[in-house]
């Protein structure tokens, strides 16, 4: 840095001096204090971490490694087990990300290469308005408009085709024959929120994340590479699945993985649509709990040992929250280190 | 020959494919967002009255939503009262002190983290630091606060401020520095009157998308703003906001307030949209003048 004492030496008088010493002085103080608020970002996450850590200490300290595998969550005998809302988590996410990558891309693919100049940046911003709507407005969605679509619509074509109970008794070709997929679809509720359901509605919510990140990163294929591949007649799909992905690959796994990491954490959706109950099931189309509902429907009324098994959750989901967040930025940054940004 | 033409036919049908597939995502996308939003509408518009504005929770049925309107308002001030120093502050040292050293990089790193972290486990993080404490002290007189929930959302904001202080300071072209720094400015007084001027509508935009992004969150709220049936004005005592109510109402049997409920949600997404294209028509015009 540059700095006022660089001056030639002659021309300094007291007052100068005098003034070089209190901008040098202010200088520092101005610096530390940049510093400080730039740690509280640091504080920030070490904070919510140790926080939910210390809360659920109990319930760590009550269950150990039990806590990660029972499937029991019963505050009448004070007996707290993970694994159904960590499941529910899992599920969800997954469904999420089965439908929202391949839309997503698809969106992305589109708005580089398919639609006119014209139609891009308008469907853009409607895509990314999306973004910006309040989680809970999907929720409430969720609960009043789709899942009575989804009991009305879906549920009972599911049921009818692809359950091994459907309601008429005559099993379908799929489940007769594909071991496995009958349990997914088998289902005695008429509520229409579910596994099924929380994960469309939040496939909807990261559809707007993924699809920004690889727009942006399709942008970023230097043009002479396509044009190459044109030149030798390569077809626009061919261009985009034989040089543009490739090109961007660790961003796009990384664009995914951003979607993950909100998926997981997401509450106010999934707390609307997925039914709120405590039971392992196969089905699809049952009720079920993630970390983040469970918390929100519980926490308030909670004491004792739920209160620091609750804690526990968000433990957990913060650690998972935060892997899959770093992984998800790590790949970001290496297609900026590869464009010398 | 024959072989030749059936491979180009089956790359062109390829092709033809992928693209229609790809548009039908886009219709897709789009089909949700319009039926989202038109839902909300209509929902929203039917339910509107002037009761909403000028009744409190209490009533219940015969209720508006007075009191949690004023609740969000306050306790989003709060938040973005304290995120707007602390974030433009450390937005600031990553770009003009930090922006080269390790320690800043990683910071750099740890706040677009911290950017998508679940906001239910900031919301604890306060419960723990905030109102247990605040339980403790008082006996039990203090629990949960508005101020509390204004602390939650505060560490929800703050990393949008950071991130769009730091990018929008490390678009001021460097030769600016050069010259104040040549004429004997002192670093501070380069960083406040000089380089924060120039970004000044970035900065600004990213403040705006910072309160639409904490006007619609509920789950941080929930165990540090808790709810108030009541009109409360006080940061210490407990608040009702507008999408803490919208829950508690659409988990309600009553048809009735399931309809309050669509009219706060049709409230809570207008002032978010409102704000997130306000932001970009703000960011839109600086680009346009700074070319």
């Amino acid at each position: 840095m540059s700095s006022p004492s660089m001056v030639n030496a002659p021309m300094v008088t007291a007052d100068m001096a005098a003034r070089n010493r209190r901008d040098a002085r202010n200088d520092r103080l101005f610096a530390w204090l940049l510093a400080a608020c730039g740690m509280i970002v640091l504080a920030t996450l070490v904070g919510a971490a140790g926080s939910t850590l210390w809360g659920g200490r109990d319930a760590f300290a009550t269950f150990g490694w039990h806590f990660l595998i029972s499937t029991e969550w019963d505050p009448g005998t004070d007996t707290y087990g993970a694994l159904v809302p960590i499941f529910g988590t899992v599920v969800t996410a997954l469904i999420a990300l089965l439908i929202a990558v391949p839309v997503s891309f698809g969106i992305s693919l589109f708005l580089t290469e398919v639609a006119p100049n014209w139609l891009r940046s308008p469907v853009g911003s409607a895509i990314e308005l999306l973004a910006g709507i309040p989680s809970i407005i999907y929720g409430m969605w969720g609960l009043f408009i789709f899942s009575p679509f989804m009991s009305a619509h879906v549920k009972p074509w599911l049921i009818n085709y692809m359950s091994t109970q459907p309601d008429d008794g005559k099993v379908a070709w799929i489940p007769a024959h594909v071991p496995f997929i009958g349990k997914l679809f088998t289902s005695q509720y008429p509520f229409g929120g579910g596994v099924l359901t929380a994960g469309i509605v939040l496939a909807i919510m990261v559809i707007p994340f993924i699809s920004s990140v690889m727009r942006e990163v399709f942008q970023t294929v230097p043009t002479r590479l396509k044009e190459s591949a044109y030149a030798l007649g390569s077809s626009t799909w061919e261009v985009v699945w034989d040089i543009v992905l490739p090109y961007t690959r660790s961003a796009v796994i990384g664009g995914i993985f951003l979607g993950l990491g909100r998926a997981l954490g997401e509450t106010m959706a999934v707390a609307f649509v997925l039914g709120n109950a405590f039971q392992l099931s196969a089905s699809l189309l049952a009720p079920g709990s993630s970390i983040a509902s469970a918390i929100a429907n519980q926490f308030s009324e909670a004491a004792g040992l739920q209160k620091s098994a609750l804690m526990a959750l968000a433990f957990l989901l913060f650690v998972v929250t935060f892997i899959v967040l770093l992984i998800a930025r790590m790949m970001l940054q290496r297609l900026a280190t590869k464009e010398g940004r | 020959m024959a072989s030749n033409n059936s491979l180009y036919l089956r790359r062109r049908i390829a092709n033809i494919v992928a693209l229609l597939l790809s548009s039908l995502a886009t219709v897709v996308g789009l089909f949700f967002l319009a039926w989202i939003l038109w839902e909300t509408l209509r929902q929203g518009i039917s339910a509107l009255s002037p009761s909403l504005f000028t009744k409190i929770t209490a009533y219940g049925e015969d209720g508006g939503l007075a009191n949690a309107m004023v609740g969000s308002l306050l306790i989003n001030f709060i938040g973005i009262a304290i995120a707007t120093p602390i974030g433009v502050m450390a937005g600031m040292w990553l770009a003009e002190y930090a922006n080269r050293s390790k320690l800043g990089a990683s910071v750099r790193f740890l706040n677009d983290i911290l950017l998508s972290a679940p906001s239910i486990v900031l919301g604890l993080f306060v419960y723990t630091i905030i109102v247990l404490p605040m339980k403790n002290l008082t006996d039990g007189a203090i629990t949960f606060s508005g101020l509390a929930g204004g602390i939650a959302l505060s560490l929800i904001a703050l990393p949008v401020v950071v991130r769009t202080t730091d990018e929008m300071l490390r678009l001021v072209p460097s030769t600016l520095r050069e010259a104040a720094l040549s004429l004997g400015v002192p670093q501070w007084k380069l960083t406040m009157q000089i380089l924060v001027r120039s970004a000044r509508s970035g900065i600004i935009t990213g403040i705006l998308l910072a309160l639409a992004r904490i006007s619609g969150e509920t789950a941080p709220l929930l165990f540090t703003a808790f709810g108030n049936n009541y009109m409360s004005l006080n940061p210490i005592d407990k608040m009702a906001s507008l999408p803490q109510v919208i829950y508690q109402y659409a988990n309600d049997p009553g048809d009735k307030l399931h309809a309050i409920a669509w009219a706060g949600a049709f409230v809570v997404t207008m002032f978010v949209l409102l704000l997130s294209l306000g932001s970009r028509l703000l960011f839109a015009r600086s680009k346009v003048s700074n070319d």
